[in-house]
């Protein structure tokens, strides 16, 4: 395996330092490091290097949509967006509520080789919300599910949200939940608001969302489980999440790129490329959504990657499906809300995609530190660079992104998985040989 | 003037515009050859999603009227209902060459979606769109408002005539109501007050920002003897998802009943009885108030036609100009 | 009208004006139209006399004036109208859109009538054509006549005006504007609150 000599890169954004990735493993890290025999030299002056991102939420749509996105283009998606691993959603078809699916994901992802795929599991057959699937079989299978999740539909039934919350004690597992409380939410089209009065779409009120939040922040609490919270949306989910927190209840929570940037305004244009679940909210909402991510109340970033084709998005608003791509651009959003706000640090970009999703997810090998000894899971960011996006030119299949057009800052210049570079000079390489 | 999507973009003069020509095209209505020349050659489709048989008759009629050559498409099976889709449907009226298409959907949005795609380039007129707008129908409200105006005023012609100070109620199911929202907005251009009066249950949350008065209580509402009352169409299913808990219950609170007509008539307000139509009888709008002398509903109608010309008019005239035409923002309708 | 009026548009920069016509010359050219429509008519017996707006009709007014000045059998009243064509012009998809003017028949209505169309200019002849067509759906007149203020030439159609002002031969880049008291009120010298103007425009401004 060819090692690889990174040379002045900003570890975490603050000091230069080079790199020496070998075997899979991050060799040295230091000043002035001299190549090694055959070893390629990467250049990452101006660059900051950061650990591997972590997708906690990402659909790849394989098995069953193979039209909207398959593993292999997913996982491309992903590794050009700086991850080297991403946590898949269950609402395939079939949906992932048992081993035999899991297995077939993780799989795919395995031999695919662009990054560390991981299962996660139905908590309910079918994603019915009806009766738990047969959740310790999926975390015993070779897949090693530690994450489930009913996202698309909300585990709604109190009894058995707690039933599931509990039972995933057992190995250490975690229930993310979507929450969307479902008479409230019935033909809801968009935010509940001043828009949704003027256009004439059925809202989606905050309430909806926030109500289900604190059920399951007080379930785990009774129950003393953990629980993580899928993609925050409101003012009102933020305080709950906080004042949860306060109170020493384990629950972890996350916030989309989208809802940090994008406000209920983009529906205006009745381009259904806005239409997400949850929907976009206000600019209230996205200022509180920012600030908890900065106060550490918001824990991760995951991207809600959701590709669909062109057909299930070029139709009337309500007939349209929900959802955004998102891989490819989720640093760049980070870096423009977060970043060049003020707000955080590249060290806590890493905490929040990287460590902390994978912590969560317990994925041992990632998320870990750049020091020497550790897995070889790297990402390169050009933080002056600036890009216009266009979904044409985007590995994944859906090209429903609704930066379309935007200029966002930032760009990849490579990722190491593994210690094997699957994007160099911010182009897609080759997937991992080891995987 | 490229589509006609909303009123809430819809500027002073254009509005004044639609209305003055409405006015000329209602004259032609009086004569004995009732029909224009200015769309000869020219062909709209009535692409219509949504059953409404008054609605269709009226474009029908106002496009004859102007010599235009009509096709009437009745897209029952839309992508709602997992038929052919929007743009597999414009794209075949695109291909027949249709120069304007007056869309009805049930889906709010989508006559913006039609304007805006690259699959059809022909104008497009909002006929209704699910719960967000009818702009038509506020036309023909506003051109009904300013005959009772110059009516109660004694002016002898309404050309050039706006709402300015004139006090327009509309009553019911707002929630619901596209055309609550396209009176709101073209009423409150054009000069005039308005005051929805509904249960809180079908007001839309966000309706604070919204420029009008908004109160509980009908009696409330006609104490200042308001120069119009709008009653809106209830549908009878909406007790079913709790919005009021009886048809009984709403006639008594918020319907037009004999016995609110008879408190106007002993105030001697001048205020005018508008219903968009089709009326529930007994529900919203008590047939003592439908037939009374107030009732402007068949105006309303007849005013449909007139406005309707005119829009098809004033969009398909000059559409061939050399000139390049100013970007439209989305949704706007640029004189 | 529209073929010299309208397409002016705002004006764009200096352009060099030169009065044709002041406003003692339109008096006297249409007391010599009115003289001659009485001539051609013998007398004012069922004469209506129907502008084309917008200045078509301030003319009628004031020829019909004359006419009452000169035969006091005259009603002006009953015998003045206002005749709108937009809707039946050949030219509506290249120019803007815009309000139709009202149509004013008087209530004897034009059956069996002779009919006097006033305009302002006379230059293509579509204006014309499209008032023929809208004098069909309105009633079947005896005798249809046109009088025109001023015709500048350049003719499209086989018309031709029986009552004319001023001919004014014109080349094609020249604009003929005609300024009424009634329908342009912008301030001008006293000698000149009617009048007609030729317009030579910047070269700058045709691009």
């Amino acid at each position: 395996m060819t090692s690889y000599l990174i040379q002045g890169a900003r570890l975490l954004g603050e000091q230069t330092a080079d790199i020496l990735v070998d075997e899979g493993l991050i060799r040295r890290v230091g000043t002035d490091l001299a190549a090694p025999d055959g070893a390629r030299v990467v250049d990452a002056a101006g660059l900051v290097a950061l650990p591997g991102l972590v997708d906690i939420h990402t659909h790849l749509r394989e098995p069953g949509r193979e039209d909207a996105e398959t593993v292999e283009t997913g996982t491309r998606a992903a590794a050009l967006g700086g991850y080297t691993a991403v946590f898949a959603m269950a609402n395939s078809d079939p949906v992932a509520d048992t081993a035999g699916v899991v297995e077939q994901v993780h799989e795919l992802g395995r031999s695919a080789g662009w990054v560390d795929v991981r299962p996660v599991g139905a908590v309910t057959v079918g994603l019915r919300g009806e009766r738990l699937s047969e959740i310790k079989a999926m975390a015993d299978s070779r897949a090693g599910v530690r994450m489930f999740s009913d996202d698309g539909m909300c585990v709604h039934d109190p009894v058995l949200m707690r039933r599931a919350l509990e039972y995933v004690k057992g190995f250490d597992g975690v229930v993310a939940q979507h929450a969307q409380e479902p008479r409230l939410t019935e033909g809801a089209q968009m935010n509940e608001g001043t828009v949704s009065a003027e256009l004439g779409l059925t809202g989606w009120p905050a309430v909806a969302e926030e109500a289900v939040i604190a059920r399951d922040v007080l379930l785990a609490e009774h129950v003393g489980s953990r629980v993580h919270i899928c993609h925050l949306s409101t003012r009102g989910s933020v305080d709950i999440v906080r004042w949860a927190k306060q109170r020493g209840i384990d629950v972890t929570a996350e916030a989309t790129p989208h809802h940090l940037l994008l406000t209920d305004e983009r529906v205006r244009s009745f381009d259904p490329v806005y239409k997400v679940n949850p929907p976009l909210r206000t600019d209230e909402d996205v200022r509180a959504l920012r600030e908890a991510v900065a106060d550490g109340t918001i824990d991760v970033i995951g991207t809600d990657h959701a590709p669909h084709p062109a057909e299930d998005k070029e139709c009337e608003w309500s007939c349209a499906a929900n959802g955004m791509t998102g891989l490819e651009t989720a640093l760049s959003v980070v870096q423009h809300t977060l970043v060049d706000t003020g707000l955080l640090t590249w060290r806590d970009v890493a905490r929040i995609t990287s460590a902390t999703p994978a912590r969560i997810g317990r994925l041992g090998t990632q998320g870990r530190p750049l020091a020497e000894g550790e897995p070889a899971n790297i990402v390169l960011w050009d933080p002056a660079a600036t890009t216009v996006v266009d979904p044409a030119r985007h590995a994944s299949k859906g090209r429903n992104s609704p930066y379309r057009g935007m200029e966002l800052p930032g760009a990849v210049r490579a990722t190491f998985f593994r210690g094997h570079p699957t994007v160099l000079d911010g182009a897609l390489n080759t997937p991992s040989p080891d995987a | 003037m490229r589509h006609l999507l909303s009123t809430r973009d819809l500027s002073y003069d254009a509005a004044l515009t639609i209305l003055d020509t409405a006015d000329q095209m209602a004259e032609v209505g009086h004569r004995s050859v009732k029909k224009l020349p200015a769309l000869r050659g020219r062909t709209v489709v009535n692409l219509f999603f949504e059953d409404s048989t008054r609605t269709r008759i009226s474009f029908e009629t106002a496009a004859k009227r102007l010599s235009a050559d009509v096709i009437n498409f009745s897209a029952k099976g839309s992508s709602v209902s997992k038929g052919e889709s929007l743009k597999d449907t414009a794209q075949t009226l695109a291909a027949m060459s249709a120069d304007a298409v007056v869309i009805r959907h049930s889906a709010s949005g989508s006559p913006q979606q039609l304007a805006e795609s690259d699959w059809i380039d022909a104008a497009v007129v909002n006929a209704g769109d699910g719960t967000h707008e009818h702009p038509t129908q506020a036309l023909l409200d506003a051109m009904t408002l300013r005959q009772h105006r110059a009516r109660t005023e004694g002016r002898e012609s309404t050309r050039g005539l706006d709402l300015e100070g004139m006090h327009v109620v509309i009553v019911g199911d707002v929630l619901h109501s596209r055309v609550a929202r396209s009176d709101l907005w073209l009423f409150t251009t054009l000069g005039a007050r308005v005051t929805f009066v509904a249960p809180p249950t079908l007001l839309p949350v966000g309706i604070a920002g919204w420029p009008c008065e908004v109160l509980y209580s009908l009696d409330q509402a006609l104490e200042p003897a308001p120069d119009a009352v709008m009653m809106l169409r209830v549908q009878r299913e909406r007790m079913h998802a709790a919005f009021f808990p009886t048809a009984h219950e709403y006639a008594r609170e918020w319907g037009l009943t004999p016995e609110r007509v008879a408190a106007l008539d002993a105030a001697g307000a001048s205020t005018a009885i508008m219903h968009p139509g089709p009326m529930n009888r007994g529900l919203e709008i008590s047939s003592a108030a439908a037939d009374s002398p107030r009732s402007t509903v068949l105006d309303q109608v007849r005013n449909g036609v007139s406005v309707r010309m005119s829009v098809l008019y004033l969009l398909l005239s000059g559409d061939d100009l050399d000139a390049p035409s100013t970007p439209a923002s989305p949704g706007a309708l640029i004189p | 009208m529209i073929d010299d009026t309208s397409a002016a548009g705002p004006s764009t920069g200096p352009s060099p004006a030169r009065v044709i016509l002041s406003a003692a010359d339109i008096d006297r050219a249409l007391t010599r139209i009115a003289h001659e429509i009485l001539e051609a008519n013998r007398g004012s017996s069922d004469l209506v006399l129907l502008g084309i707006p917008r200045r078509g009709y301030p003319l009628a007014q004031r020829i019909a004036a004359k006419i009452a000045a000169t035969d006091p059998a005259f009603e002006a009243a009953a015998s003045l109208g206002q005749l709108d064509v937009t809707m039946f012009r050949d030219d509506l998809r290249k120019n803007p859109a815009r309000a139709p003017q009202p149509t004013r028949i008087p209530v004897q209505g034009i059956d069996g009538r002779t009919v006097v169309l006033v305009d302002d200019v006379l230059c293509s002849g579509r204006t014309v054509r499209a008032a023929l067509d809208a004098l069909v759906d309105v009633g079947r007149p005896r005798v249809v006549r046109l009088a025109v203020l001023v015709d500048r030439g350049h003719r499209e159609l086989p018309i031709r005006a029986d009552h004319v002002g001023k001919n004014l031969p014109t080349s094609s880049q020249e604009r003929v504007r005609v300024r009424l008291t009634e329908t342009d009120p912008d301030p001008r010298p006293a000698e000149h609150a009617d009048c007609v103007v030729i317009e030579t425009p910047a070269p700058a401004a045709r691009a």
